[in-house]
C-alpha cells in the first residue's frame, strides 16, 4: 500500500491539495490513483484564468486504457500549470506528491480546504478499494 | 516495410490509369495543386505482393478460431460476397432512378420484411450505417417521440453501468444525459435501484438482453412494465442478438426500439473493423420518426424510395445515400440461405457452444463470473485468482493465447469483472475446435504457474512481439513523411 | 445445416457434458411465456434453408434485373475505373473476415493499412494526421463539425457556417447529427451567376457574430471551384476553423486544404468511394477526416499509430484511445467505434497502384470528359449552363424541358442523365447536374448528345 502523505489533504476522488500558505494551493492526484491509471500518456491541464468550482471536472489525465477526469477539490482560480506534464506526463507515475503536481489555483474559500480528507482518512478509504 | 520503402521514382503500375493526361489549362492556375503528393511509386507486382504478405501477418476468421466476446466472430458465407458483388448491383449509381433500381430494392424490402420478423418490430429502417450509428438513431427517435408530445422534460437516458460505451456515448450525441444504473450480484440490472432512479425526467433506457455480462435478464417483463410506467421508452442494443434469434423477440419483451447489428448476427464480413450495419426496427409509435431512406411497396407492386419528401416527421439522414447497402445485401444472402429454420439454429448452437466451452473450462478449474448462471451465447471467466498467484494479468494470457494459434476473448470488458475474458464462440465453431481451446487455457495457466515470464513476453511466435502501447501514445507517429517533411 | 458443424453425435456429447437434455433447456433462464420457438411472419418460401444454388440463380436475376445503363451521374458518387488487383486482395480472407486490431500482434496486416491509409490521406490533404475512416463523407462531415466546434478555443459560439453550395443530402445528415449537441448551422448562400460562395454572402450570414468554423466545399456539389484561398483567410480572420470537403480525385489537380490560404485549413474531410468503391448503390464508402496536429486529441474515430516491440522492431498499433467510447464512454469525442476497415484497404491499395500519377490522369481526364460532355449538349437548343465559374468533373445545366421528364425519357434508353437539381434548388429548376469521369468514352458521350437532341 502507497503512504500517503500527512503534509497535505485529499480529495475522495484521488486528488491531493496541498495549501502554499501564500493564499494559492497546488493540486494532483494521489499515487493510488496514479497506480490504478497505469503508464500515462497525456495530460490536459485546466487553462490558467479558469474560475473553479469544488469539485468541478477541470482537467483529465489519460493512460492507454484508461482516462480520468481530475476534479478540483476546492474553488479558485487558476494561476498556474504544470507546463512539464505537456512533454513528460510520466512525471505523474514517478513522484505523484512532488514532480506530478498538475495545477494551483488561487483559494477562494479556505473553509472548503477543512471539508476535504486529512492523510488517515483518505488512507482508510483507499484500504476499502 | 511500408509500401512507401517499395517506392522508387518514375516506377509505376502503368497498366491502372488512361494512357494520356488531357490539357487542364482552364483550371486556374491559382487553384491548382503546386506539387505532387508523397504517394508511392509502385509497379502492380509489388503492390500485390506487399499486401498479400500483409494479410498474412493477421488473424481472421477464416484463418482462426476468433472468440472475441460480443463480437460475434462467426464464419462469412463466401457466397454472400460473391453475390452481393454480381457486376448488377456494383454498377447502380445512389441516385438511380427507380425504374432502374427494382433489383437491389425488392432484396432490402424483403429484408425489412425479414428483420421485423426476426425481432418482432413494427417496422424497420436499413439506413444507419453500423451498430453504432443505430443507437444513435434510436436514442433520436426517442426524443422525438417524446419532443412531439411535448414532453420536453425527458432528458435522461439510463445506461446499465456493464454496458457497451457507444451506449452513453451516443445518447450524449442526441443531448441527453446519462445516468447509470447498477449490476446486481447475480448479473441482471439492479430493479430496485431502477425503479429509484425513475421519474418525469425518464426519456428511457437503453438495454442489451442477453447482457454484456453474457446472461440473459429475467426480470426484463418487470423492467419494461416499470418503465413504461414512467413514461420512458426501452431501447435494445442488438449486439447479442445471436443469442435469441428465433428464441425471443424483443418486440415480445416490450421494446420500443432496437438496432441490430447485421456484421454480426447476419455474418456480414468484419473486414478488419468495418463496414458495419446497423438497421432499427420500431414499435408503431415510433415509426414516423424512422430515419431515411426506406423502401416502400406500391400498389403496383413496384418498390419506391421514401424519403424526407414522404416522411416529414423522420430523425433525418445518417449518411449521404441508404447506408451500407452492400453490406445489407451480403445479411439478405445470408437470412435466404439459412431460412426461418436456419437463423433460429444460429441460436440454439451459438447458446450450446458457449454453455459446453462454458462447464469444460470451469471443470478445468477456470473461475466463472457467474457460476450460478446459464451462459447465452458468451460468457466471462475471471483470471483474478491466476492474476494473483501467479502475478501475471489477463492480458498475458490473452498474448500467449495468440501463440497458441488462438485470437484472445475480449479482454478487460465489462469493466465490473476484475481480469475477466469475455468469450464468444459462435455457432460456426466445432467441438474439436473448443476442445482445443480448452487444451490451450489449461496448458497456458501451468506455464503460468511455472515459467510466467513466458506469459509476461507473449506472444513469442507472431510476427512482432509485444508492442509498446505506452510509447505509441507518447510519441506520435501517425503517419509517414518524406524524408523532407521529417 | 447450413454453416453449422455439429453432428447429432457432438450435440448429443456436448449436451451430456453441460448436463442438460435438450437444446431448449438451455434457454431455461428465458420466461416461458415470452419464448417464440419459432420465426413467426416469414413468407413459406423464407421458412427453410434455401441451397446456394438457388439464391445464386434469386439473385444473379435481381442483378439484371435494372439493365446496364450508361451513367452520367455524379452527384457525391462516382464511377471510376478500379484496378482489379484491388478487391482481389481486399477480399482475401485474411482482411475479410478479421475485426478491430484490438491484439495488435496478431493484426499487423491490417494495422499497417491503416498507417499506410493515412500517410497517404495527409499526403493527398496536405495536413498532418488522419484517422483510419468514418462511415461516408456526409457522416464525417458532421464529425468535422462536432470536432471544430469542441476545438476552437476563441470562439465559444456552436455556430458554423453552411453554404447552401454542399450537397443537399451532406447538410441534411449534418443537421440529423449534430441538431440535439446545440450547433447551429447557419446556410450560406450561393452566387447565382458563379455558382460559388463569396464572402459577401459569408459576411452577409454571419451577420457579425462570431462563428466556430467555416465549410468549405472544394468542388461544391455544382462542381463548381470555390475560392479557396479567400474562404480559408477570412474564416481564420474570424476565428473561425475553416472545413475543407474535398474530392480525393479532384486532390491530384488542385491545391490541397493544407496549403489554402495564408495558414491552410485545419481540418479535411470527404468522401473516399472515388478511391476504389464501386458506386454499390450508395455504400459501403468510407468517410476520410484530416486536421493540423493541433487537434489531433479531438479527432474522433479510430486511429494506428507507429510503435516498437520488445525487440525494439518497428509495428502498429491502435493509439489514442482514451478519445474514444469504449474507454470515454459518455466524455468520447464520438459514439463510432468501427471503422470502415475493409474499404480502407481497398483505398489503400488502389492509391498503391494509382500512385500521384495514375491520379493526375484520371483526374485530367474526368474534367476533360466533362468539359466535352458539358460542350456537346450546350450544343442543343436551350441547354445552357447554369453558372460561369470553372468546374472540376461535373457541370450544372439549365434545360428547357423539365427535368424529370427528361431524364425519365432517358432512362427509357438506357442513359442515367444526371441529378435533378430542381428538388432540392427549386431556384435552379430545370436543372441538371451530369458527370463524365474518365471511363466515359466519347461513344457514349455521343450517345447521350444524340438521345437528348431527339428529346428537345
Amino acid at each position: 500500500m502507497s503512504q500517503v502523505p500527512t503534509d497535505r489533504v485529499y480529495n475522495d476522488s484521488h486528488e491531493w491539495l496541498m495549501d502554499n500558505g501564500d493564499g494559492t494551493a497546488t493540486v494532483g492526484i494521489s499515487e493510488h490513483a496514479q497506480e490504478a491509471l497505469g503508464d500515462l500518456v497525456f495530460v490536459e491541464p485546466p487553462k490558467i484564468g479558469d474560475e473553479l468550482s469544488a469539485k468541478q471536472a477541470c482537467a483529465v489525465v489519460e493512460s492507454v486504457k484508461a482516462a480520468s477526469d481530475v476534479y478540483s477539490p476546492i474553488s479558485g482560480e487558476v494561476v498556474e500549470i504544470n507546463e512539464q506534464l505537456s512533454d513528460s506526463p510520466e512525471l505523474i507515475n514517478g513522484d505523484a506528491y512532488g514532480e506530478g503536481w498538475i495545477f494551483r489555483l488561487k483559494i477562494a474559500d479556505p473553509s472548503e480546504i477543512e471539508a476535504l480528507l486529512d492523510a488517515d482518512a483518505y488512507g482508510e478509504q483507499i484500504a476499502d478499494d | 516495410m511500408l509500401i512507401h520503402d517499395h517506392s522508387h521514382p518514375g516506377r509505376r503500375a502503368a497498366a491502372q490509369a488512361p494512357l494520356t493526361t488531357p490539357d487542364c489549362a482552364d483550371l486556374p492556375t491559382a487553384l491548382r495543386r503546386q506539387r505532387r503528393p508523397a504517394l508511392p511509386e509502385v509497379s502492380e507486382l509489388d503492390t500485390v505482393r506487399h499486401y498479400t504478405r500483409l494479410s498474412q501477418q493477421n488473424f481472421s476468421i477464416d484463418t482462426h478460431f476468433y472468440p472475441l466476446g460480443s463480437c460475434t466472430m462467426k464464419y462469412n458465407p463466401r457466397a454472400c460476397n460473391s453475390l452481393a458483388s454480381l457486376p448488377g448491383f456494383l454498377a447502380r449509381h445512389p441516385a438511380a432512378p427507380e425504374t432502374h433500381s427494382q433489383g437491389v430494392m425488392a432484396c432490402l424490402f424483403d429484408l425489412q420484411e425479414i428483420l421485423k420478423a426476426v425481432t418482432g418490430m413494427h417496422a424497420v429502417s436499413l439506413a444507419p450505417a453500423a451498430g453504432a450509428q443505430g443507437e444513435l438513431a434510436g436514442v433520436l427517435m426517442i426524443r422525438a417521440y417524446h419532443d412531439a408530445r411535448g414532453d420536453h422534460a425527458r432528458r435522461e437516458i439510463l445506461v446499465p453501468d456493464a454496458a457497451h460505451g457507444t451506449n452513453p456515448a451516443s445518447a450524449i450525441m442526441a443531448g441527453f444525459e446519462v445516468r447509470e444504473i447498477p449490476t446486481g450480484a447475480d448479473g441482471d440490472v439492479d430493479v430496485e435501484a431502477l425503479s429509484r432512479a425513475l421519474g418525469p425526467q425518464t426519456a428511457g433506457i437503453m438495454l442489451t438482453n442477453p447482457s454484456t455480462v453474457g446472461v440473459f435478464d429475467r426480470n426484463i417483463q418487470i423492467i419494461a412494465e416499470r418503465v413504461h410506467a414512467a413514461g420512458g421508452l426501452l431501447y435494445y442494443d442488438g449486439a447479442n442478438l445471436n443469442a435469441i434469434l428465433g428464441q425471443v423477440r424483443p418486440g415480445d419483451m416490450g421494446f420500443d426500439v432496437i438496432h441490430m447489428n447485421l456484421h454480426k448476427t447476419f455474418s456480414t464480413p468484419h473486414g478488419g473493423g468495418g463496414p458495419g450495419a446497423g438497421p432499427v426496427g420500431v414499435a408503431k409509435h415510433l415509426e414516423p420518426y424512422l430515419p431515411i431512406p426506406l423502401v416502400a411497396r406500391a400498389s403496383d407492386d413496384t418498390f419506391v424510395w421514401q424519403d424526407e419528401h414522404s416522411h416529414h416527421d423522420s430523425i433525418g439522414r445518417l449518411t449521404a445515400f441508404g447506408g451500407n447497402i452492400g453490406i445489407l445485401l451480403r445479411a439478405y444472402i445470408y437470412a435466404r440461405l439459412l431460412g426461418g429454420a436456419g437463423m433460429k439454429r444460429v441460436a440454439d448452437y451459438a447458446t450450446l457452444n458457449a454453455n459446453y466451452l462454458l462447464k469444460r473450462l470451469s471443470e478445468a478449474g477456470f473461475q466463472l463470473a457467474y457460476p450460478q448462471r446459464r451462459a447465452s451465447h458468451e460468457f466471462i471467466l475471471t483470471l483474478k485468482r491466476e492474476a494473483k498467484n501467479y502475478g501475471i494479468s489477463t492480458m498475458d494470457f490473452a498474448k500467449r493465447l495468440l501463440d497458441y494459434g488462438f485470437h484472445a476473448p475480449t479482454t478487460y470488458f465489462p469493466l465490473l469483472v476484475p481480469e475477466c475474458l469475455l468469450i464468444e464462440p459462435t455457432e460456426t465453431e466445432s467441438k474439436e475446435a473448443l476442445d482445443a481451446f480448452v487444451e490451450a487455457m489449461i496448458a497456458i495457466r501451468a506455464e503460468a504457474e511455472q515459467e510466467p515470464e513466458t506469459l509476461r513476453t507473449a506472444p513469442h511466435q507472431l510476427p512482432v512481439k509485444r508492442l509498446d502501447d505506452v510509447r505509441a501514445a507518447r510519441h506520435l507517429d501517425l503517419a509517414w513523411k518524406p524524408a523532407a517533411e521529417r | 445445416m447450413p454453416f453449422i458443424p455439429h453432428t447429432s453425435e457432438d450435440t448429443a456429447a456436448m449436451l451430456a457434458a453441460i448436463g442438460a437434455a435438450s437444446i431448449e433447456d438451455l434457454f431455461d433462464e428465458i420466461p416461458a411465456e415470452l419464448r417464440a420457438g419459432e420465426i413467426a411472419g416469414l413468407p413459406d418460401s423464407m421458412l427453410s434453408p434455401a441451397p446456394e444454388m438457388d439464391v445464386t440463380r434469386l439473385m444473379q436475376a435481381r442483378a439484371r434485373a435494372d439493365g446496364e445503363p450508361v451513367c452520367f451521374i455524379g452527384a457525391g458518387a462516382y464511377e471510376h475505373h478500379i484496378p482489379a488487383a484491388v478487391w482481389q486482395l481486399t477480399t482475401r480472407g485474411e482482411f475479410y473476415s478479421a475485426y478491430t486490431p484490438y491484439q495488435a500482434e496478431a493484426s499487423q496486416g491490417t494495422l499497417q493499412v491503416l498507417y499506410e491509409f493515412q500517410s497517404m490521406m495527409t499526403a493527398l490533404t496536405g495536413l498532418d494526421v488522419s484517422n483510419a475512416s468514418l462511415y461516408d463523407g456526409a457522416s464525417a462531415l458532421a464529425e468535422a463539425v462536432l470536432m471544430a466546434v469542441r476545438a476552437n478555443r476563441k470562439v465559444k459560439d456552436k455556430r458554423v457556417l453552411m453554404p447552401a453550395s454542399v450537397h443537399p443530402f451532406y447538410r441534411q445528415t449534418v443537421r440529423s447529427i449534430v441538431r440535439h449537441q446545440g450547433v447551429e448551422l447557419i446556410e450560406v448562400p450561393y452566387d447565382r451567376t458563379g455558382g460559388h460562395t463569396t464572402i459577401e454572402a459569408l459576411e452577409q450570414a454571419a451577420a457579425g457574430q462570431a462563428c466556430a468554423a467555416l465549410v468549405i466545399p472544394q468542388p461544391n456539389l455544382f462542381g463548381v471551384l470555390e475560392e479557396v484561398d479567400a474562404l480559408t483567410d477570412w474564416a481564420h480572420a474570424h476565428n473561425a476553423l475553416a472545413i475543407g470537403l474535398v474530392n480525393p480525385i479532384a486532390l491530384a489537380l488542385l491545391s490541397p486544404p493544407g496549403d489554402w490560404g495564408d495558414k491552410g485549413a485545419d481540418i479535411a474531410c470527404g468522401e473516399g468511394q472515388p478511391l476504389g468503391m464501386p458506386l454499390a448503390s450508395g455504400g459501403p464508402y468510407l468517410g476520410f477526416l484530416c486536421c493540423t496536429q493541433a487537434l489531433v486529441r479531438q479527432l474522433p474515430g479510430r486511429i494506428a499509430g507507429k510503435t516498437q516491440d520488445l525487440d525494439g522492431r518497428p509495428g502498429y498499433t491502435l493509439t489514442l484511445q482514451a478519445r474514444e467510447q469504449h474507454i470515454r464512454r459518455s466524455k468520447a469525442t464520438s459514439n463510432i467505434c468501427t471503422n470502415q476497415g475493409l474499404l480502407v484497404t481497398a483505398a489503400t491499395i488502389h492509391l498503391a497502384l494509382l500512385g500521384a500519377e495514375g491520379l493526375e490522369r484520371v483526374a485530367a481526364n474526368c474534367h476533360a470528359n466533362t468539359r466535352t460532355l458539358s460542350a456537346r449538349l450546350t450544343e442543343l437548343p436551350g441547354v445552357e449552363p447554369l453558372f460561369e465559374r470553372p468546374v472540376f468533373h461535373e457541370q450544372a445545366l439549365r434545360l428547357p424541358r423539365p427535368t424529370p421528364e427528361v431524364l425519365a425519357a432517358l432512362a427509357e434508353t438506357d442513359i442515367l442523365g444526371g441529378f435533378d437539381l430542381g428538388r432540392a434548388y427549386p431556384e435552379l429548376d430545370p436543372g441538371l447536374l451530369v458527370c463524365a469521369t474518365e471511363v466515359r468514352t466519347a461513344a457514349d458521350i455521343d450517345r447521350y448528345h444524340d438521345a437528348l437532341q431527339r428529346l428537345l
